[in-house]
């Protein structure tokens, strides 16, 4: 019952930070100094089309009515139109935001993947020679500018060694999967189509490393201050004393407490991960979330720009609610007293 | 056990001297610190120990286009002939003159936010934490897209949007130190005697959070310029003909991979920076024993 | 009485190695634990209790702790013979330990069924028995009973943060007892509660020893409890065993100089207002004083003390290591 307590409160709090946010990014889109019409249009647009881009946008309105006009449609889920296609930005979003949620997920679980056995190896070897490996993986993950990390993946996997695609989601001539998540691996698994899904997958890897890069290392170096944490306690060496072996030590008693943190971090690292996301994606043109808002940031659409930040917002508070449910899965203590530790 | 008898004094050892020998002890410490040592003392003295010191604006060079590190271009040329090892120190100047002005003025901001949220609590707790975490749900590249969108690109720009962001980090760190500490007896003992709160924040909280303070600020110098760079890779930050280290990587990606060195190597001198301030930030906490710090 | 103990240590001596010093922690140990009866091992902070305890069970660190020399013997296998796997299989299943903590000892992410059900497989596989998922569950059932648990069912279905700290410790004590063991190690039972709740927790321990025959030895500092439980009783100083003998007549006539400052150090509700310490501290134990350890602090001290005494008897059961024991009636 705290439980539920505790998610109606985070949930109340995510939609605080996404009234928030709207507020800031509505700020930034309109009050700057600046005028949107003409920023959109450019400066060689008559003044009578800037005028009349201005009247279709709504923005000879007072701005107290502009935001509710704004609040009132993200609350349905309208996120405007776009200055420039003048189609609504939900479907321009829409098209990319699989391709972004598919990189983003499969960077994570590459992150999980690798990240938490590193950690125990590295904690098992405490000052060991892997433990030193491991941090010195987890700082050059941490310092390596994205960009850079993605270019050298592609010049070494791509032009070097061509074993993998540089570009893309997908070759032209690979079988197309027939959409139901818009997560091309997912699907071409689904439909059985493995040609696609080896195609798909090639693709989805390089940009995966090198956005994961970062967060494997965080994931390792926590995991394994985790670890070490739990190790000390003496439910642990009560488990020895009763004849626990000492692999069934380590995996499961060990294990299953010490996974709360790397969880938590993942939580706060989001946002950096999003914006490490755009640019990935754009060395790879890989076409998501990214390279749409890219764009629309260079051309100055403005509404898609806030579509953008508000879908970013919106995942980021999305994916720590989730990882608030895990760690209720996880760790008892969180679910019955109702709160984080 | 105590080697010190009744009527002998030990020699006292100042703090200062013992925290000096604990940090050159310690590899990641040294090793980080010599780097930033050497990146500052680059940026300090570029235009005295650049080789083509003219390279830094618009010159064209054609005849020297695209060639490769040698002895007389420590670094290569890059598409329109200029020594990419001058721009390389003349683009540190600008990654730390950002990362300086950015925390210089997110970090005090940050540091007395998270004071007086910690401290006061209530009605200025609630409100400046959730600014944060509305703050922390905003990717800091996107929010810099956003900002040097509205504004037209320049590194005032740039500057701007990132410190617009950065300060949570700092509230949030002293915000939990301070509610830690104000529970503790030498705040109630000056409250009672009569010392004003901003004495209390300032000459008894600050002092005690300084340690984390320097490790955290430390780490972000590196964060800052990781994104500084990130942010003119795709064109937002500072403008060209500037020598900007980002705007280098995305110019000389164009022709990887045969002229590699146009576009690895400031890459590389990134990475180097952001590296030496990470080791020292690391060296730092290793030394302060500060856990809480990310 | 005369078959051999269930537990015999002899002359443990343990040290501790580090930076390159060596800590002399434990030097020439006895002590016997019969079954049926309740020993406790009793001494100050720092004076070796622990070690002694998870050297007896297995679980010392191994690299800083070394066994210099002696013999623990089990059902007369010396345990240091044998192999790590050998002592392995004796832990949980032959000889149990209840640990003291019950707020930290119990692992929080798992239910109590789930940690005793583990500790019963395990065991089980070591005995070569077989036991279903169901069977492991009537009998973690079954012992949470034996230890006065209501709603046994209910309570393996808990998480340890469930339950209150009364409860955990009983858990503790159940979870000993799952495989049936013959000794049972007790770390200060009940030191983290509240002095009603100790109470119970003796008794049940009590009843245990005398319904089931095990052996039980006891870890305190608190010599209230000791003498209320304790069938025996083992004082120990800086690593060595001063005196010991049946409870009843150790404390009526104590005889070490650190026994007798020992129990006078405990507050008389008949006697005076003085709270009397003993002066001095324990000793460095890596540069202890040759002989006898307690000589520094001792009134009693003469040259002689300068060699190690040995444990001379001063009745039926009852000795002391002193030197002056004519000298301390």
């Amino acid at each position: 019952m705290e439980f539920l307590y505790f998610l109606i409160r985070r949930a109340l709090w995510s939609a605080l930070v996404l009234i928030g946010l709207s507020i800031v990014i509505f700020t930034i889109a309109r009050v700057m100094p600046g005028d949107p019409a003409r920023l959109a249009m450019g400066p060689r647009a008559s003044q009578e089309q800037v005028d009349d881009l201005r009247r279709k946008m709504g923005l000879d309105r007072p701005l107290v009515e502009q935001y509710q006009h704004f609040i009132v449609g993200l609350s349905r889920g309208d996120l405007g139109l776009s200055f420039l296609t003048k189609r609504p930005v939900n479907d321009d979003i829409a098209e990319t935001f699989a391709a972004t949620f598919e990189l983003v997920l499969s960077t994570i679980t590459l992150a999980f993947l690798v990240g938490i056995p590193l950690g125990v190896v590295a904690a098992a070897n405490k000052d060991g020679w892997i433990d030193n490996l491991v941090r010195l993986i987890a700082i050059f993950g941490a310092v390596t500018p994205s960009f850079l990390l993605a270019l050298l993946l592609q010049v070494f996997a791509g032009y070097v060694l061509h074993v993998l695609p540089t570009t893309g989601r997908f070759s032209p001539d690979a079988p197309i999967p027939h959409s139901v998540t818009g997560l091309l691996t997912i699907d071409t698994l689904i439909a059985g189509n493995f040609a696609g899904f080896a195609d798909a997958f090639k693709h989805l890897l390089l940009p995966s490393l090198a956005l994961s890069a970062a967060t494997v290392g965080q994931i390792a170096r926590i995991t394994r201050s985790s670890m070490i944490d739990v190790a000390k306690q003496d439910y642990i060496e009560a488990a020895r004393a009763f004849g626990v072996p000492g692999r069934v030590r380590m995996f499961k008693y060990m294990l299953r407490p010490a996974f709360v943190p790397p969880l938590t971090i993942l939580g706060l690292e989001f946002a950096s991960l999003l914006g490490n996301a755009f640019v990935v994606e754009l060395v790879f043109s890989w076409p998501g979330m990214a390279s749409y808002g890219v764009r629309s940031i260079l051309q100055k659409d403005l509404n898609a720009v806030m579509g953008v930040v508000m879908i970013s917002g919106l995942f980021f508070v999305l994916v720590n609610l989730t990882i608030d449910v895990l760690v209720g899965v996880v760790d008892p203590r969180v679910r019955i007293r109702g709160e984080r530790a | 056990m105590s080697a010190a008898v009744a009527g002998e004094s030990a020699p006292r050892i100042s703090t200062a001297y013992q925290n000096w020998r604990r940090f050159s002890r310690n590899p990641t410490a040294v090793i980080g610190s010599a780097i930033v040592v050497i990146v500052l003392a680059a940026a300090l003295l570029a235009p005295l120990i650049a080789p083509y010191p003219d390279h830094v604006g618009a010159v064209v060079n054609f005849r020297a286009r695209h060639l490769p590190p040698s002895a007389r271009y420590w670094f290569g040329t890059d598409n329109v002939g200029r020594d990419i090892f001058t721009r390389v120190l003349f683009g540190y100047r600008i990654s730390l003159l950002l990362a300086a002005v950015v925390l210089g003025a997110a970090v005090p901001l940050g540091a007395t936010l998270g004071l007086v949220a910690g401290y006061f609590g209530g009605w200025a707790e609630i409100v400046i934490m959730r600014l944060t975490d509305v703050a922390l749900a905003i990717p800091p590249l996107v929010m810099a897209l956003a900002v040097t969108a509205v504004l037209t690109p320049s590194l005032v720009h740039a500057m701007l949007a990132i410190a617009a962001l950065w300060w949570t980090w700092h509230t949030r760190l002293i915000f939990s130190i301070t509610r830690t500490l104000r529970t503790q007896e030498f705040v109630e003992a000056a409250r009672t005697l009569g010392a004003s709160p901003f004495h209390i924040l300032f000459r008894e909280l600050l002092p005690n959070c300084a340690s984390a303070i320097l490790v955290k600020t430390s780490l972000d110098f590196g964060f800052v310029i990781l994104i500084g760079a990130a942010l003119s890779y795709l064109g937002l930050g500072v403008q060209p003909p500037a020598p900007d280290l980002g705007t280098m990587v995305a110019n000389g990606a164009d022709f990887l991979p045969d002229r590699w060195w146009e576009s690895l190597l400031p890459g590389a001198a990134i990475l180097f920076v952001a590296l030496g301030f990470n080791l020292l930030g690391d060296g730092l906490r290793d030394l302060f024993d500060v856990e809480s710090v990310r | 009485m005369t078959a051999d103990p269930l537990l015999s240590v002899r002359s443990l001596s343990v040290d501790f190695w580090s930076y390159g010093r060596r800590s002399q922690v434990l030097r020439d140990v006895s002590l016997d634990v019969p079954a049926h009866r309740h020993v406790a091992l009793v001494g100050e902070s720092g004076c070796g209790k622990s070690v002694t305890m998870r050297a007896i069970m297995g679980i010392l660190a191994a690299p800083p702790a070394r066994i210099a020399s002696g013999a623990i013997l089990f059902d007369g296998r010396d345990l240091l013979r044998l192999s790590a796997r050998e002592r392995e299989a004796l832990r949980g299943t032959a000889m149990a330990m209840v640990f003291q903590d019950p707020m930290t000892s119990l692992n929080p992410v798992f239910t109590i069924g789930d940690q005793m059900g583990a500790i019963l497989r395990y065991a089980d596989r070591r005995l070569g028995r077989a036991r279903s998922r169901r069977a492991r569950l009537a009998r973690v059932h079954e012992v949470l009973t034996q230890v006065r648990m209501p709603d046994p069912e209910r309570i393996a279905r808990s998480f340890p943060i469930m339950l209150s700290g009364g409860m955990r410790q009983r858990v503790l004590i159940a979870m000993a007892l799952l495989s049936e063991p013959r000794l049972l190690i007790a770390d200060e039972p009940g030191a983290a509660l509240d002095v009603t709740t100790q109470a119970q927790i003796l008794k049940l321990l009590r009843d245990l020893v005398d319904d089931r025959g095990l052996a039980l030895l006891m870890i305190t500092h608190n010599l209230g409890v000791v003498r209320e439980a304790a069938d025996d009783v083992y004082v120990m100083y800086a690593g060595s065993v001063v005196e010991h003998g049946a409870t009843a007549e150790l404390f009526a006539r104590p005889r070490h100089p650190y026994t007798r400052a020992l129990l006078d150090c405990v507050p008389k509700l008949s006697g005076g207002a003085t709270f009397r310490g003993i002066d001095g501290s324990l000793p460095d134990y890596s540069a202890p004083p040759p002989g006898c350890r307690f000589a520094p602090r001792c009134p009693l001290a003469i040259s002689a003390c300068s060699r190690p005494p040995e444990a001379r008897r001063v009745s039926a059961d009852h000795y002391a290591a002193c030197w002056r024991l004519e000298d301390a009636a």
